[in-house]
């Protein structure tokens, strides 16, 4: 499986996501953003966590016009598969790619902390190999993580099960660090094949580091590939 | 030309900064403010006259970029 990895200027997270993926078999391949297409037989396409830009005007802002995101939104409207995780999640909303936005922490503070997530939807490539109310402990670590959808996004994102994650305490209660609404940490879009989550599976793949609970969570894409 | 563009979180939308100045203004005793919005201003130098173009210009670049109208109102004055 052929795992392609965005770098934006500011990213940060591109060779963490390499060891991730790369420990789970896949072939894998970090795309400069200048790039004006995707290497050929991409089998998901990451777009890593960091900070694009400098989060200069908003975080993601400036990032959905690199020259990669034409080839990006050819290839998820296409039915590829792309994952965002933290700025790749801010991005893929900036983009429209996915529903809603990120605002800065309720709180206002940077939070960089393990925090429990709860599976609510696996009935997606991504969270395939989870059970629906599985908790998982994975790390967090953004200023701008406060997910906003209306109303009517937010009802919608229920009826069609989009709701990945949501943030709660180990005994999978609801636990909402940073103002999201809903408490999500994670969505897909309607057509699941575009995900984008906060938290940072790809920085829990050793036990020995705190968690490796990031490994069920990402082995569902190397299987469905 | 110059455009003064300000962009603010929507109505509805809960505005922790604006709140959290708030707070501090109450904790000086500034007792008579009843609600904060924390938003940004971005001034742009056109080379464009004609004022109509320059709105519909404006207009797009808060469309595209300086804004996420998701999240996000803006406002444009031309000076």
């Amino acid at each position: 499986m052929k795992v392609s990895i965005l770098q934006f200027p500011g990213t940060n997270c591109e060779f963490d996501t390499q060891y991730a993926f790369e420990k789970l078999g896949c072939e894998t391949q970090i795309v400069w953003h200048k790039a004006e297409s995707l290497p050929q037989d991409t089998d998901l396409l990451v777009v890593a966590g960091g900070f694009s830009y400098g989060d200069y005007l908003r975080s993601g802002a400036i990032a959905k016009f690199s020259p990669v995101m034409k080839a990006v939104a050819k290839y998820a409207n296409d039915g590829g598969k792309v994952l965002g995780i933290c700025n790749g999640f801010q991005v893929l909303t900036e983009a429209r790619l996915l529903p809603g936005a990120l605002k800065r922490n309720e709180g206002l503070h940077f939070i960089s902390k393990h925090h429990h997530l709860r599976v609510e939807n696996n009935d997606n490539i991504f969270l395939e190999k989870l059970n629906n109310g599985d908790v998982v402990n994975i790390p967090i670590a953004h200023h701008d993580g406060n997910y906003y959808i209306d109303e009517a996004g937010l009802a919608e994102l229920e009826a069609n099960g989009q709701i990945l994650l949501r943030y709660t305490d180990a005994d999978g209660e609801i636990s909402n660090p940073n103002g999201s609404v809903s408490a999500i940490a994670g969505v897909c879009n309607k057509e699941k094949n575009v995900f984008g989550l906060m938290p940072h599976p790809e920085r829990a793949m050793e036990a020995v580091l705190g968690s490796d609970d990031g490994v069920a969570m990402l082995q569902g894409f190397v299987e469905s590939c | 030309m110059k455009a003064i563009v300000n962009v603010f979180l929507k109505a509805g939308v809960l505005d922790s900064q604006g709140k959290a100045v708030h707070h501090a203004l109450e904790s000086l005793h500034f007792d008579g403010v009843k609600d904060v919005r924390v938003g940004k201003q971005i001034i742009l130098q056109l080379d464009e006259n004609d004022k109509e173009k320059a709105m519909a210009d404006v207009t797009k670049m808060c469309e595209e970029l300086l804004a996420n109208t998701v999240i996000e109102d803006y406002e444009i004055e031309l000076v």
